[in-house]
């Protein structure tokens, strides 16, 4: 039988790792003289407080929500895509060149466009590693954290050299045509009459991102390509046996990847910034391992993790704001906390649980 | 088990080693029970068994490396806790393991110091071991160049470095783990030159093996194991290798098969000279021509590691061969694209893996799941657009769990929660279904209860009398003598022989499986 029933491994856990880092992260914020509670309640406040702060909150997820399936689908495979983030720069490229290329007049089409253009950039940029590692063994962690720092380069000569306003001064492409504005949260809320403040970047690319889910749930847990990868990721001598080639699920399973990464574009690039900037993911793709780490690689858990993130770091910028004595920094040490608590130190408090669990099992019988 | 009286005499002096009611079980498995076991100082002893046996489970806890369940071990006579490989060095007990424990791109040097510098200077260390190679090298005809890097030696030559490394811990009890496994037959003759003088010189020494010719060679003493207990121990001299064989067979009754006789028919599988490299690149097999009719199990006998594993594996295409094997007369590719599983199972070559929770079953994957593993691309199971028809998959499951008595009958189970019998009808149940003209089936009953073990043996008849071509791989020479119609007996990657099951016995088929050939026993 299994050790611990499954509401413990899906809600107990992560929500004792999350008690624990909100905890620590409490201590963090006594030692500088503030008080941890109203800290707790201001975040909170400021993510889901008001429809503005949901407005921000579910942009962040957005984000997430694709970076994060990008590394639980490579999971499966047992590949540890790192490579996130150059992979959802280089989404952003072919969003970029898709949106800026093309009159066009009609948002769904420069849509489905932009999702191609986003999909094919990153999953290209996950080729390489991918290939290096199906043929030749390098270890796809190195190899896709390489990438990324050579993404970054790239972007910026791409953004200096070749797709900048000429005479601009600002490494960013031209704005977008307004026929490629994806609708924003409010307007896309106006349609149900509903009202949403106008400034906040939450907008279609959200909608994107849940059918993407539902996608990758798809593929996992119904098609027989998601078989085969999970077969891979459990024993690659079994796969073999099953005629099922490494190679074969190397590859595809990281342009995969690739691509989910890369449409993070769609939000970032088309829904909110509407040109290609410098830094456009923002750290996205790293926070994504710590999505698919604590949605235990299952596309419902990477969105209720993206959520808690994307509240993380909505509530953080508010927390910045109204109490002047807690930094920057200090955002990103309580956002590196919950990484630490929910990613790295999973099985700190999982051993512990079982064991009682088990012990509980035990005294009943 | 047996103080006998005739050992009486040398009681006055301890033993190097005694094992007294050792007991160890993983899980269920009973792999050494109450064990008791005297190793006389200045011999080699040896301990032969077939695998499984509990040879290297035994060596294990004298090493340190499990703790014994119950019994106690005594080292010159005074009890010693061997706790871990650190106590068992400072006992005095040296290890030469199967699959070489050195650092590769090392010199011989710093391979013999590693783990025993003296001080933080590496210098004096290896100086005095410098000096002491070239001792042991004169003494024991052991000259190796103490600054070649390791990973450029022989086989021989490093299996030598192992040997030095524990006598530079100043070993005086030297446990090899079947060290011939790896060495050409020269090679062997110069190591137990070795291990002679070694003897000569006072040191003790335990030989693991199931070479019987090795055991008669070059050993003094010969302890016998069988299911983890000891069955016998003799002095070298006063046995033979027939009586080895049959204590380590064993005279246990066979498990009677309802069989009735072959009809064979055409010949289904033809194999042809085929070469077949294991995963250190070296052949395993090693030239085998052979051939399957319809309506016939063909056994092959052999301890495990003679190259079976590997001939099955490319029978089932999934590793590459050289040779040529022909299915209905037609020529299977052997490396590249064409040879894979999925193929091999498209053209009805079916695969029942020796190893099923490494190949067989995916232990994490749901009993349906698994129930179509290797099939999974099969028209039968798809759905629009390209899903998976899940309901049908589960649907059929269950009604092959019924047939094939799965228990319990939940194909919603991971397979890791089936007993390795119960798993082992899933594995059956998926190959047999497929209708297959060939099954290539390994181990079929390895960690298999009693009660399957029937049931898997009377379905594998019933497709043998469907008119289907059976090629059976074990190491259970039982099985392969109530199963077989055929006898192969494997060897070194060759095939030693073919005997009539009805007109052989264990003993002879032990001896072939030792590598004695058919002459060399004939009184």
């Amino acid at each position: 039988m299994t050790r611990i029933p499954r509401w413990a491994d899906v809600a107990l856990i992560p929500a004792i790792n999350l008690v624990l880092a909100f905890f620590v992260s409490g201590l963090v914020v006594i030692s500088i003289g503030e008080d941890p509670v109203e800290a707790m309640a201001i975040m909170l406040r400021g993510s889901i407080g008001s429809a503005y702060g949901w407005g921000y909150t579910l942009y962040y997820a957005t984000n997430f929500i694709f970076t994060g399936l990008a590394v639980a689908v490579a999971f499966h495979a047992r590949l540890f895509n790192i490579g996130g983030e150059g992979q959802a720069a280089l989404g952003g490229v072919g969003v970029a060149l898709v949106c800026l290329n093309w009159p066009w007049t009609s948002w769904p089409l420069a849509l489905a466009a932009a999702i191609a253009g986003g999909a094919l950039f990153g999953a290209a940029w996950a080729a390489i590693p991918a290939w290096l590692q199906a043929r030749r063994g390098s270890h796809i962690v190195i190899t896709t954290i390489m990438f990324n720092f050579i993404a970054s380069a790239l972007l910026v000569y791409l953004l200096v050299n070749v797709m900048k306003v000429p005479g601009s001064m600002s490494p960013e492409t031209a704005r977008f045509p307004a026929g490629a504005h994806l609708p924003s949260g409010a307007e896309m809320l106006g349609w149900f009459g509903i009202a949403f403040p106008k400034s906040a970047p939450v907008n279609f690319a959200f909608v994107v991102a849940l059918a993407a889910s539902v996608l990758v749930w798809l593929l996992i847990w119904r098609t027989r390509l998601g078989y085969e990868i999970r077969a891979f990721g459990h024993s690659e001598p079994a796969a073999v046996y099953a005629g099922i080639s490494p190679v074969r699920i190397i590859m595809v399973t990281m342009l995969i990847s690739g691509a989910l990464a890369g449409l993070m574009a769609i939000n970032s690039v088309m829904g909110e910034a509407e040109r290609l900037v410098l830094d456009s993911v923002q750290g996205a793709g790293f926070v994504g391992i710590a999505v698919a780490l604590m949605g235990r690689s299952h596309p419902l858990g990477v969105f209720l993790a993206s959520i808690l993130f994307g509240m993380l770091y909505q509530g953080g910028a508010e927390l910045e704001f109204e109490m002047p004595s807690v930094s920057r920094e200090m955002i990103v040490i309580i956002q590196a906390l919950v990484i630490l608590f929910t990613g790295a130190l999973d099985n700190m408090i999982r051993m512990p649980t079982e064991r009682i669990f088990l012990w509980l099992r035990k005294e009943r019988s | 088990m047996s103080e006998t009286s005739e050992e009486g005499r040398q009681e006055t002096a301890a033993p190097a080693i005694e094992l007294r009611g050792i007991s160890k079980a993983f899980g269920p498995v009973q792999a050494n029970r109450d064990i008791h076991l005297r190793v006389e100082r200045g011999t080699i002893h040896g301990i032969v068994g077939e695998n499984g046996a509990g040879k290297s489970t035994l060596m294990s806890i004298l090493y340190g490396f499990y703790r014994a369940d119950a019994g106690e071990i005594l080292i010159d006579g005074k009890p010693t806790a061997i706790t871990d490989s650190q106590a068992a060095i400072r006992a005095g007990i040296g290890m030469v393991f199967q699959h070489f424990k050195l650092v590769e791109n090392f010199t011989v040097l710093e391979n013999v110091v590693l783990g025993a510098e003296e001080g933080a200077l590496l210098r004096p260390s290896l100086a005095k071991a410098r000096k002491l190679l070239a001792e042991l090298a004169d003494e024991y005809e052991m000259a190796v160049d103490p600054d070649a890097i390791v990973e450029t030696l022989s086989v021989g030559h490093q299996q030598r470095v192992e040997i030095l490394k524990a006598l530079y811990r100043k070993a005086e009890i030297l446990i090899l783990d079947e060290p011939t496994g790896v060495l050409t037959p020269a090679e062997a003759d110069h190591l137990f030159r070795i291990l002679r003088s070694l003897r000569d010189e006072g040191k003790t020494i335990i030989l693991i093996t199931h070479k019987l010719r090795e055991i008669m060679d070059v050993t003094d003493a010969v302890s016998v194991m069988r299911r983890g207990e000891i069955v016998a121990t003799r002095k070298t001299a006063e046995t033979s290798p027939e009586e080895l064989a049959e204590l380590m067979v064993g005279r246990k009754v066979l498990l009677r098969v309802e069989k009735g006789t072959a009809l064979p028919g055409r010949r289904v599988l033809e194999v042809e000279d085929l070469r077949v490299a294991a995963d250190n690149g070296v052949d395993a097999v090693r030239g085998i021509s052979m051939s399957l009719r319809a309506g016939e199990i063909v056994g092959i006998a052999g301890v495990a590691g003679n190259g079976q594993s590997e001939l099955l594996e490319a029978l089932a295409g999934i590793r590459p061969a050289r040779g040529t094997v022909r299915l209905d007369g037609k020529a299977l590719p052997l490396e590249g694209r064409g040879a894979n599983g999925r193929a091999r199972r498209h053209i009805g070559v079916g695969h029942v893996p020796e190893d099923r929770q490494r190949r067989g079953l995916i232990m994490d994957f749901l009993a349906w799941e698994n129930m179509i593993f290797g099939y999974h691309r099969d028209r039968a199971w798809k759905r629009w657009p390209g899903l998976m028809d899940n309901p049908r998959i589960r649907a059929h499951t269950l009604e092959a769990m019924e047939r094939f008595d799965v228990r319990p009958r939940d194909p919603s189970l991971q397979a890791r929660n089936f007993s390795g019998g119960n798993q082992q009808k899933i594995v059956l149940a998926r190959e047999i279904d497929r209708n297959p003209e060939v099954l290539l089936v390994g181990q079929p009953t390895r960690g298999v209860d009693i009660g399957a073990i029937e049931f898997i043996h009377q379905r594998l008849i019933q497709l043998r009398d469907e008119g289907k071509a059976i090629l059976l791989v074990s190491v259970e020479l039982e099985e392969i003598m109530s199963l077989s119609d055929r006898i192969l007996v494997m060897f070194d990657g060759r095939i030693m022989g073919e005997r009539d099951p009805a007109a052989t016995d264990e003993r002879e088929l032990g001896l072939l499986m030792a590598g004695v050939t058919h002459e060399e026993v004939a009184p």
